[in-house]
């Protein structure tokens, strides 16, 4: 797979990549004009649906389907926004498309929004993204002048105006509903769903939320054809008739222990080893993974054995992960803790937690208390099967919670729990000879006048 | 065919009425099983965010009669019930779910129930002792309550279950906008915007609305534990809206006035004005004693002898007047229109003075607080209607026709909430009359100008009947027992026309609805929501 032609990212190494100028000059803008010309917005849906393409944005969801939900009778407006709020710990593919090709990210919301019949579209970008917003802004002004944004695009019927909105900094903001609460300008506290925001969404208007590399996948299906987008990933598991498959190019970011840390643009489906390996140059200072994270941090981790499943939508579910999520890969090398890892994992869960959900907002915090316990050398082995207890039972995938995040503050929890228990119980025993085996905690009252 | 829709519900069967829309707490309810709940209440949306009435649900295939389960726990509260829906509240995975989110509730909570207001009647603690662990597994260590002063009520801080309730009822009921929530994570925190205090006229719900401690009533704050109050049905008498309402006290003693539901009424919701209304009933300035003031020294009166000797005045006074005031109930007002009736046949009667203050105020969601700050000007309206042709008179109509001195007898009934509410100047009139019966809760320039000066019941103190102004009738019967000296009107009415046995409201009120159209669907009996006069006599009428 050496030889694979980067497509989400062939633009990025141009000089002034981020201008139209050398955006048209590589053929940008070709792919909306022809699009507009030749097919209905029925007509695009259904090319995405037969590309098979899902989500770039964690869950995976198939892009066609979800853009398939949007009621046909409404009376509309219709809106997109695009999750541009990439805070999922180890991600930062968005920001790349954005600082360097922002004409890419804008040509696929062009069209995706020539399908999904919206004629506004929100970016919801990051608040730590500076230079993107800049970008973005400058790559508006330029579409507004040129007539790719604005009334009747190109002299088609369509018009669209696009709007950069800053987000203030909360990993919440990720979720959709979350997004679509913070944009309304209210807190970003997630939605109970049902309705979805296909029924309604922003304003209580149908919505559609996707991320901003699954509107670029959109742009190079629509170029190139779903068969093309086919030809590339994983296929779809002969076994299980509900499998869409992973297809396409997969922009997967490495950080952590490893010699190069950066982002590539491989297909989906490449196996963790030789991501690290031979895209990342290796771990550092020549040592041994201890542990890789496959997807952001909410998906877990996998051990140095694991390593060789590969990188698509159910490759980590086999080893327990959560699922692909970002293609986040952090990979720590076996100098480090994984008592640290993990309080540093719960800790950031905790802070993020929106606090609306009772399981999530005392047991993420509930964590972190015992965590930072057991570093303190005040561990018992109770607690590990208390926070195994916690973990298991918070987020959606239990029932007990909103949206996804708790399930995003469990998977670390379980995973690290379950495949470095012995770790844990080491470092236990040994910081607390004495009390290792306390069953119960000390009384209440002990505990207010301490 | 089609049959009605039917839910399973723990293995019992509800059956529904087409077009009816339920969640899964209120269709359990009605099977008599209880989903315990923090942020859901049916007069606020729907947020799901406390997760204890998480329940397991299925569909049962009409045609085998199979039974396949969501693998998921959903929140009962954004479940809509349907046709073959079934539902399990009593699963272990349930159990285990609800436990837990009571041990998350209660890691940070500060435990201080014996000197919670609250104690006794949080769900908290009712929540933990049915659904909770025995055992404390955390040892985080647990809040110290921090109070914080929030504008109409105090907020202890730690004692917060972040149900939102508070925080919702400001958007959408009062429309005020003044609670949020304010941090993230375990550091949410109810708060105000600094300057923009909680300050409305139905604030007093979110204390009411409040699962656990946190909001507390200024008002009723460490004055009683919730254990030593009986409750009673009640109705408002703030103004003319007449809210359903608990009257809650403690020998005799009014200790807090809360909303009773009533969806035809006031839903769930009172006023402060209401609320907070009950202080004139303890007030040591209260009328006590009955007085005739006939030479320069009043003469302290006796009750027993009292019905025939002010009986004997009337009849040797001539031509009678009496004043129903709109704080009379329906069965009091009739019997004293047919007291003076009886003695003159052409006795006047005349509507007291209507206390209106401002303007009506307006909620969003349709709540009013009425200008007209008394009970029961329909229902006196209509009693006076009856008996005088149609001819309703206000009393500043009346009062100029006192000059010619045709009138020797006038009866003038009070049961305003505080004292002076008359100027003297309006009063003088009176000073013509030979003989002024005054019954009334506080001295006035009215009282001071009676013959016979008599102490009148409070609110809580009598049996009646009041019609708000959409001609809605409660009736309600008495709380608490009025102080030493004073007898509830009705009682001396109907002493004094000579009925035997205790005054019976009930009675009346048949007598009432037999006799005049308008109280007719009163007739078969009140339930305790009330009953609307208007929409049941059209549709008898259809």
């Amino acid at each position: 797979m050496a030889d694979y032609e980067p497509v989400l990212l062939a633009n990025i190494h141009k000089e002034g990549s981020h201008r139209l100028a050398v955006y048209e000059a590589g053929g940008g803008y070709r792919t909306l004009r022809r699009v507009l010309q030749e097919r209905s917005p029925a007509g695009v849906i259904e090319v995405i649906r037969a590309s098979n393409l899902r989500g770039r944005g964690g869950a995976g969801f198939p892009t066609g389907l979800k853009w398939s939900f949007l009621p046909a009778d409404h009376p509309g407006p219709f809106y997109m926004c695009v999750n541009a709020d990439e805070s999922e710990p180890g991600t930062f593919c968005n920001r790349v498309q954005m600082e360097l090709d922002p004409h890419q990210v804008i040509e696929g919301i062009i069209l995706s929004c020539y399908a999904t019949r919206a004629n506004t579209a929100y970016i919801y970008l990051r608040y730590e993204y500076p230079l993107a917003l800049e970008r973005l802004e400058t790559a508006l002004a330029e579409c507004r002048d040129k007539g790719y944004l604005g009334k009747n695009i190109l002299g088609h019927d369509f018009s669209l105006d696009i709007h950069v909105h800053r987000g203030a900094g909360a990993y919440i903001c990720g979720e959709e509903t979350g997004l679509i609460e913070s944009l309304e300008g209210k807190r970003a506290w997630p939605r109970i769903k049902p309705p979805f925001p296909a029924v309604e969404g922003l304003f209580r208007k149908p919505t559609v939320v996707n991320n901003v590399e699954t509107l670029t996948c959109v742009l190079h299906i629509l170029d190139r054809g779903a068969d093309w987008f086919k030809s590339i990933g994983t296929p779809s598991d002969p076994k299980n008739p509900r499998d869409p498959g992973s297809y396409g190019p997969k922009l997967y970011g490495i950080s952590g222990h490893v010699e190069r840390p950066g982002l590539v643009e491989l297909p989906l489906g490449v196996p963790c080893r030789e991501l690290i390996e031979e895209h990342a140059g290796g771990l550092r200072q020549g040592r041994r993974a201890k542990a890789v994270v496959p997807g952001g941090l909410s998906t877990g981790v996998m051990t140095e054995s694991e390593l060789d499943i590969p990188l698509d939508f159910s490759g980590p579910l086999r080893v327990g992960c959560l699922g692909l999520g970002t293609a986040g890969v952090i990979v720590l090398d076996e100098t480090y803790s994984m008592i640290d890892f993990l309080h540093n994992s719960c800790r950031f869960f905790a802070h993020e937690s929106c606090g609306q959900c009772t399981p999530c907002r005392e047991g993420t915090h509930w964590a972190v208390a015992m965590l930072q316990r057991i570093k303190a050398g005040r561990g018992r082995l109770k607690d590990l099967d208390l926070l195994l207890e916690i973990a298991d039972n918070i987020g959606i995938i239990p029932g007990t919670t909103i949206c996804g995040l708790a399930d995003g503050a469990a998977w670390p929890i379980k995973t690290t729990l379950r495949k470095f228990r012995e770790e844990f119980v080491d470092h236990i025993k040994q910081t607390n000879p004495g009390g290792y085996t306390a069953q119960s905690p000390p009384p209440a009252m002990a505990l207010v006048h301490k | 065919m089609t049959s009605d829709p039917v839910v399973l519900i723990d293995g019992r069967e509800l059956e529904l009425s087409p077009g009816e829309r339920l969640n899964a707490i209120q269709a359990a309810e009605r099977v008599g099983i209880q989903i315990p709940h923090y942020c859901w209440h049916p007069g606020l949306t729907v947020v799901g965010s406390c997760r204890m009435c998480l329940v397991e649900v299925g569909t049962r295939d009409a045609a085998t009669g199979e039974i396949s389960m969501m693998p998921k726990l959903i929140p009962g509260c954004n479940t809509p019930v349907r046709d073959g829906m079934v539902i399990v509240t009593n699963s272990e995975k349930v159990q285990q779910a609800r436990a837990m989110v009571e041990e998350d509730l209660l890691l940070r909570h500060p435990i201080d129930c014996p000197i919670c207001d609250k104690a006794g009647e949080c769900l908290l603690q009712d929540y933990h002792f049915q659904y909770g662990r025995d055992e404390r597994r955390a040892d985080i260590r647990p809040f110290t309550s921090r109070r914080r002063d929030i504008g109409d009520v105090t907020l202890f801080v730690d004692r917060c279950v972040m149900c939102s309730r508070c925080v919702r009822f400001c958007r959408e009921i009062s429309g005020t906008n003044e609670l949020m929530v304010v941090n993230r994570g375990a550091h949410e925190e109810i708060d105000v915007a600094p300057g923009f205090p909680l300050a409305n006229n139905l604030s007093g719900n979110v204390v009411d609305l409040c699962p656990v401690g946190a909001l507390g009533d200024k008002d009723f704050l460490y004055r009683q534990r919730v254990w030593y109050m009986r409750r009673h049905m009640g109705v408002c008498t703030g103004c003319a809206t007449g809210c359903s309402i608990w009257v809650e006290e403690n020998q005799d003693r009014i200790y807090r006035l809360k909303p009773r539901e009533n969806p035809q009424v006031n839903r769930w919701w009172i006023c402060n004005e209401g609320r907070y209304g009950y202080p004139h009933v303890h007030h040591d300035q209260r009328l006590a004693q009955p007085l005739r003031r006939d030479g320069q020294v009043p003469v302290d009166l006796d009750w027993t002898a009292l019905p025939a000797e002010l009986l004997e005045r009337l009849r040797s006074a001539g031509r009678l007047a009496a004043v129903l005031s709109p704080y009379l109930s329906v069965e009091e007002a009739y019997l004293l229109a047919t007291l003076v009736r009886g003695i003159d046949r052409e006795a006047r009667l005349v509507l007291g003075p209507v206390p209106v203050v401002g303007e009506d105020e307006r909620f969003p969601n349709g709540f009013i607080i009425s200008s007209e700050k008394c009970p029961n000007r329909r229902g006196v309206e209509e009693i006076i209607a009856r008996f005088e042709n149609g001819r309703i008179t206000a009393l500043d109509h009346f009062l100029p026709e006192l000059a010619d001195g045709q009138i020797a007898g006038v009866w003038f009934s009070g049961g305003y909430k505080n004292a002076n509410w008359i100027e003297e100047e309006k009063a003088r009139p009176l000073a013509a009359v030979k003989l002024l019966v005054v019954q009334d809760l506080f001295p006035s320039a009215i009282s001071a100008l009676a013959t016979y000066e008599l102490p009148a019941a409070a609110f809580a103190e009598r049996d009646g009947s009041y019609v708000n102004r959409n001609d809605h009738l409660q009736s309600v019967r008495w709380a608490i027992r009025p102080p030493h000296g004073v007898r509830p009107e009705g009682t001396l009415y109907w002493e004094m026309l000579g009925r035997s046995g205790l005054y019976n409201a009930r009675e009346v009120l048949r007598e009432i609805a037999a006799e005049i159209p308008y109280f007719h669907a009163a007739g078969a009996g009140v339930p305790d929501v009330g009953l609307n006069l208007k929409v049941n006599s059209l549709a008898e009428r259809t």
